[in-house]
């Protein structure tokens, strides 16, 4: 089932009616979600994506604009017509229930012509908890279980019914680090398993990368930028997108570009055209350093922090907008610690120009 | 380890509640089951130089004396009538108030009012409400109370709820709708209160799941309550075993209509009125029963709620 949203709005009135101030929590959001896709809506916290899953689920009415599921016009459908299954961000799962009751609860909402029999219901419950592995735990109660396990429960309910759409709100977030790695794969290969089309919201810009066929930026209720992952974290349409996405993040840096070379303080370190001549920011990933002993930038080493297959390189530079420069570089270069100095190329496609004022994104070409 | 010096000034500072407890909690309850088990106390007599025998002739005297089992009846009706209307009502008011947006603190404040007002003074207002002055055909002016005055008006016939020659079943009806009025204001504020820490994502839930109404009430609201509600429903029984100044606060401390004193007395009516006559063996040993009847009944409850009470 594929989802449009058009022109999607949400306007929460002020609270405090002296200033009046209305909050525009998502500014006219159109995208099409492709069928059986699982996206990713990505964003700091109030930046409305929490907002658009829950105009997306019904349980928020829109201001204006339309949601479509299918060809079906969904806005004005009342949130248990839409056919949704909902994730919780801590899963509200009944806690009076156990695992099994919770499972079958939804089934046995159904009515008239969708009425199941017990042993239907049973077996879809049961299916739905072997597809999330918890088909042991049926007789606990939500309290007995680990976070992971309630995560599991929580998608078992959700899926039971069948929804034409699976929509969860920050799924990971109240998990553990090793868990979070394991269940947002378990997410991925649910979501292939079924085939339900499936949109998530998080913050965390790594998880939205690695499992999501698609994501979606969103910065203060406005959309910035839609795509795949990696095209998104290639091609940044803003600065924002450009910092949001990757860890460590990237550098930032005051630079301009002048009779067709790009620079940073006093040094040259590249050579682009297509460009007019301009004060510019300058963002390089952490990936695009290359060490190289007459290389174009010139940094003061601070650091070199060792993780194993790669060493990250901590160094200052006075153009830098952040405070330290942190450039991943392969653990078979040697830096020279005493030296006190580090030089490095740049790789031009890790290299991006932005607006100094805007912070829209400045293309150039490769001399 | 403390040394000496601090453990006495530890004992300095505990004193005044030690002292208070002692003289107020720990003496009366000793003093109680003393005078209980000493045959026929009085402290009149004692103070005259009688001596008494140790032994339960008070506890056979209560339950012999003529009106005890009346008392004990009327209690037990009392309690076992208004605790689950009361607690069933207040649930409904509260669930009602709490889906409501408008006028929700306005209606909170009204329906909170006779919990801050005397009960003594509501006990006056329902008996004018249910009053009769003058009685029908003997020439006086006739002057029913509203309720009778209701009742006319959709064609019934007027009712000697508490004046004198009225039924027992009128007196108790007055007295179960004046219980569980008087009852509510508190029971709403804790389910209330019970009500507003639910977390809202359940019904979230439930309305994504296309729960209907009823089923979201009792599979959801009255299981996430129900801490909340056992709580109500002991403290209900054990302040429907102590009622006694309703009766006053509507019949006086005649406790009954003017021509059967003492028809709706109570466990504690009792025990007030062997203690007027000098009797503090008798009611002693009447509180003592009491207090073993709250003491079954609360187990009871706890045993009930720990298979009813979720999580």
């Amino acid at each position: 089932m594929k989802v449009v949203l058009q022109n999607l709005t949400k306007i929460f009135p002020s609270r405090d009616k002296k200033s009046g101030k209305e909050v525009v929590a998502v500014n006219d959001f159109t995208f099409e979600i492709p069928d059986g896709k699982l996206i990713g809506l990505l964003g700091p916290s109030g930046c409305g994506k929490s907002t658009t899953l829950y105009m997306i689920s019904g349980l928020q009415k829109p201001t204006s604009g339309k949601i479509f599921f299918g060809d079906d016009d969904v806005t004005e459908l009342s949130t248990e017509n839409r056919g949704i299954g909902l994730v919780f961000q801590n899963y509200a799962l009944y806690p009076h229930m156990t695992v099994k009751q919770n499972i079958l609860f939804p089934l046995q909402n159904l009515k008239g012509a969708d009425k199941l029999s017990k042993e239907e219901m049973l077996e879809r419950a049961y299916n739905a908890a072997k597809l999330v592995q918890i088909d042991e735990l049926m007789d606990r109660k939500p309290s007995e279980l680990s976070g992971g396990q309630q995560q599991r429960v929580a998608i078992a309910r959700a899926l039971v019914k069948m929804p034409r759409v699976l929509l969860l709100d920050e799924p990971l977030s109240n998990l553990d680090a090793r868990l979070r790695l394991q269940t947002r794969e378990e997410i991925r290969r649910i979501q292939k398993e079924t085939g339900i089309t499936t949109v998530f919201v998080t913050h965390d810009q790594e998880e939205a990368m690695s499992i999501s066929d698609m994501i979606v930026v969103m910065k203060l209720g406005v959309v910035q930028q839609t795509g795949k992952p990696q095209e998104v974290y290639d091609d940044p349409t803003n600065l924002f997108v450009a910092k949001f996405l990757g860890t460590p993040p990237i550098n930032v840096f005051n630079g301009s570009v002048k009779g067709g070379k790009v620079y940073i303080g006093q040094d040259a370190v590249l050579e682009v055209t297509n460009v007019a001549d301009q004060d510019v920011l300058i963002g390089i990933r952490p990936e695009g350093f290359e060490l190289c002993d007459d290389g174009a930038l010139c940094c003061t080493l601070n650091n070199v922090e060792v993780m194993g297959r790669d060493v990250s390189v901590v160094s200052t530079n006075e153009a830098s907008v952040n405070p330290v420069i942190r450039s991943i570089i392969d653990a078979d270069n040697k830096v020279d610690l005493a030296s006190g100095v580090v030089r490095y190329n740049i790789k031009p496609h890790k290299l991006f120009l932005f607006n100094k004022e805007t912070e829209e994104r400045v293309y150039f070409e490769v001399k | 380890m403390v040394d000496n010096k601090q453990q006495w000034k530890a004992w300095l500072y505990l004193s005044p509640a030690i002292v208070l407890l002692l003289v107020f909690t720990v003496w009366p309850i000793f003093n109680t089951l003393r005078m209980a088990f000493l045959n026929g106390y009085g402290s009149l007599g004692e103070m005259g130089g009688a001596t008494f025998e140790f032994g339960i002739d008070n506890f056979l005297n209560v339950i012999e004396y003529k009106n005890f089992l009346q008392c004990l009846k009327n209690t037990v009706i009392l309690c076992v009538a208004t605790v689950p209307i009361s607690t069933i009502l207040a649930l409904l008011i509260a669930v009602a108030l709490n889906s409501i947006k408008p006028l929700q603190k306005t209606l909170q404040t009204i329906f909170f009012l006779p919990y801050v007002t005397n009960s003594i003074a509501i006990g006056m207002v329902f008996a004018a409400m249910f009053n009769i002055v003058g009685l029908k055909g003997n020439g006086v002016a006739e002057t029913w109370g509203i309720v009778n005055n209701v009742i006319q008006f959709f064609g019934g016939e007027p009712i000697n709820w508490i004046n004198a020659g009225s039924p027992y079943w009128a007196n108790m009806t007055v007295m179960i709708i004046y219980i569980v009025w008087n009852a509510l204001p508190f029971k709403i504020l804790v389910l209330l209160g019970g009500l507003q820490s639910i977390n809202k994502q359940y019904y979230d839930a439930a309305k994504v799941d296309g729960t209907p109404r009823r089923r979201v009430f009792t599979k959801i609201t009255v299981p996430l309550l129900s801490p909340m509600i056992a709580y109500v429903v002991i403290t209900g029984f054990i302040g429907g075993f102590k009622e006694y100044s309703s009766i006053v606060g509507i019949f006086g401390d005649k406790m009954g209509p003017a021509n059967d004193a003492g028809r709706l007395n109570t466990m504690v009516g009792f025990v007030y009125d062997a203690m007027a006559k000098d009797r503090q063996g008798r009611a002693s040993a009447a509180a003592l029963i009491l207090f073993a009847i709250i003491l079954v009944v609360t187990l009871i409850n706890n045993q009930v709620s720990k298979k009813r009470v979720h999580y």
